[in-house]
């Protein structure tokens, strides 16, 4: 039987979503040009929004508050800024100011290297906001895992796609050796490198455990994340959005708190994300990650 | 252009039934007296949150109430005056505004974020950014098929997403009333100091039909059950702030205190004993709800 890709299981989840449950599904240019990456449905309850981003985001809230469970797509995770007022300042409050709710499912895509305002990975801003579930599956078992979470709760649910997952069809395991030199907590498009990086510091004598992070709020450090950290007692964090004040930092500093291990955080630099090469500040790949961690294996503070 | 009789058609009053006078009146009262207690508890220091008061802009909601009652409420952030007419309970919109549990939002939400889903009536909370509720009703009407009134200031009519919310529901033929309920301020910038153009003008444009006329309470009955039936669909209602954008204070006398109008169209109307005992069988009922 053919594996499914997890842009197939996007498409089947909003098509039985769409035709079996009255589901909605809105966004802008969602049925044209590849269907979205051949995610989305040619089916009843699809809504073609305006080019209007604040708009279109508050018609797609207003949808959820009446009881339609509405999955908003959002083509280029930068977008959110435009976006985010309904999502930040209505969905996510009503629930706790009216204690009425708003679920909306907030598919939120992110690329790599086209551009200032087409590359961004944002999930960081809105963990920050209260009133949020955030994740960012990268498997077709994460997807179905996240959606049944969306379905079990009444939160508007931020979820940080990114492309390069689209044709994946594995599950992705973490990996545990004996006695690691640290372990890596990979987030979003990083999952895809940690472990060719991983690969890379063997050969250099560093033995590495890898985590694998989908589900970014709630954060619960439990015992999966933080045994393997109690026996290699140093972490790294690697995520595919800006480093600085981002979930790789306080995911980290949630791992080092609960702990007491230093745990770093990389992710893309406190830079624009131009179109061209070298200026394009992709996240970090299997290279960058491999000097990353030799960097810290080598310097003289590891221990907090 | 502003003045109390603008677009007004005078003969209306004449034409209503008495009952239907009197109950207008009522409602209006009701939200008139329930904010002068507002007044009160802010000036005892017994709340101590910000306010936004419907005074002297009452006439609006209590006669939309009355014509479009079954509506899902999207209201502005001064809405005291549109959750008592449309039948929210005064005592817990009282509760709110002392931050209490039982409150129409727990305490939670303050003045300017009322709902009610109580009965038949679904007002759903404003959060406070202006014209938020104005594509969040567009999409409540379209995910449910209602139809739906948003409520918003002629400053939330300058933001970009209300435009675009209205012309996404006559694009989608959405059942939703669009009112403006025109105080002629943002805070205290008035209109011709923000912008040239004419907001009735811009929904006309957009393919609504979309009228402006001042706030008096006999038209607006007249054009909410004509407009009803012919939605989506714009009116910019010119009305009068009597109080500061938030809180107690005045500047000063409104440029026309429609309160007073209606009472002395009631009188001509040989309604002046029955408008009496409204008045004061209302005031002391929100007497009572002040001093509980």
């Amino acid at each position: 039987m053919e594996r499914l890709t997890v842009a197939d299981t996007i498409r089947e989840i909003t098509r039985n979503h769409l035709t079996e449950h009255n589901g909605l599904l809105m966004g802008q240019a969602v049925s044209a040009v590849g269907w979205v990456n051949n995610t989305v449905p040619d089916c009843p309850g699809i809504i073609e929004l305006p080019m209007s981003d604040v708009a279109g985001a508050g018609i797609a809230v207003g949808s959820a508050l009446v009881g339609r469970r509405t999955i908003f797509v959002i083509r280029f995770q930068d977008f959110l800024i435009l976006n985010g007022s309904p999502l930040i300042f209505y969905a996510a409050k009503i629930k706790e100011l009216h204690n009425r709710p708003a679920p909306i499912f907030v598919r939120a895509i992110a690329a790599e290297g086209i551009g200032p305002v087409h590359s961004g990975v944002l999930h960081s801003i809105f963990m920050h906001f209260p009133g949020f579930r955030v994740c960012a599956p990268m498997t077709p078992g994460e997807y179905r895992a996240i959606w049944k979470d969306y379905l079990e709760h009444d939160d508007p649910m931020i979820v940080s796609e990114h492309r390069i997952s689209y044709g994946n069809t594995e599950e992705i395991n973490d990996m545990y050796v004996p006695d690691p030199d640290i372990t890596l907590y990979a987030i979003s498009s990083t999952r895809f490198e940690v472990g060719k990086a991983a690969r890379l510091l063997a050969d250099d004598g560093i033995r590495c455990s890898i985590v694998h992070l989908y589900w970014l709020k709630p954060f619960v450090v439990d015992e999966r994340l933080s045994h393997p950290l109690m026996r290699s007692r140093i972490g790294m964090v690697i995520d595919s959005g800006h480093e600085i004040c981002g979930a790789a930092q306080a995911i980290a500093y949630a791992l080092s708190e609960a702990t007491g291990y230093r745990v770093a955080a990389l992710g893309t630099e406190d830079k624009t994300k131009c179109l061209c090469e070298p200026h394009q500040n992709k996240a970090p790949d299997a290279q960058r990650i491999y000097l990353a961690v030799k960097q810290l294996m080598e310097s003289d503070d590891l221990v907090l | 252009m502003r003045s109390a009789d603008f677009g007004v058609n005078p003969g209306l009053p004449k034409l209503a039934r008495e009952e239907v006078s009197l109950k207008l009146f009522y409602r209006m009262c009701l939200a008139r007296y329930f904010d002068l207690g507002v007044v009160q508890a802010s000036e005892q220091g017994r709340i101590n949150i910000p306010v936004y008061l419907s005074l002297g802009q009452e006439a609006i909601s209590a006669a939309m109430s009355m014509v479009i009652p079954e509506f899902q409420i999207f209201a502005q952030h001064r809405c005291h005056a549109t959750y008592l007419t449309f039948g929210g309970d005064p005592a817990k919109l009282r509760d709110e505004l002392l931050g209490l549990p039982t409150g129409c939002s727990g305490g939670r939400a303050g003045s300017n974020c009322l709902q009610s889903h109580e009965g038949s009536m679904t007002m759903f909370g404003h959060h406070g950014l202006i014209g938020e509720n104005v594509p969040l009703g567009v999409g409540a009407a379209m995910g449910s098929n209602k139809p739906t009134v948003c409520f918003f200031g002629d400053g939330a009519a300058e933001e970009d997403y209300v435009f675009s919310a209205m012309a996404f529901a006559v694009t989608k033929q959405l059942p939703v009333l669009f009112v403006c309920e025109d105080n002629n301020l943002s805070i205290l910038t008035p209109v011709k100091d923000r912008r040239s153009w004419d907001m009735t003008k811009v929904a006309a444009a957009l393919g609504m039909p979309a009228v402006q006329f001042s706030d008096d309470p006999w038209m607006i009955l007249h054009e909410t059950e004509r407009l009803s039936k012919q939605l989506p669909a714009f009116i910019d209602c010119f009305t009068c702030r009597a109080n500061w954008h938030v809180g107690v204070g005045t500047d000063g006398p409104p440029e026309w205190d429609r309160f007073q109008l209606v009472k002395e169209r009631l009188a001509k109307q040989g309604l002046t004993d029955q408008a009496e005992k409204i008045e004061r069988e209302v005031q002391e009922r929100m007497n009572k709800l002040w001093n509980a």
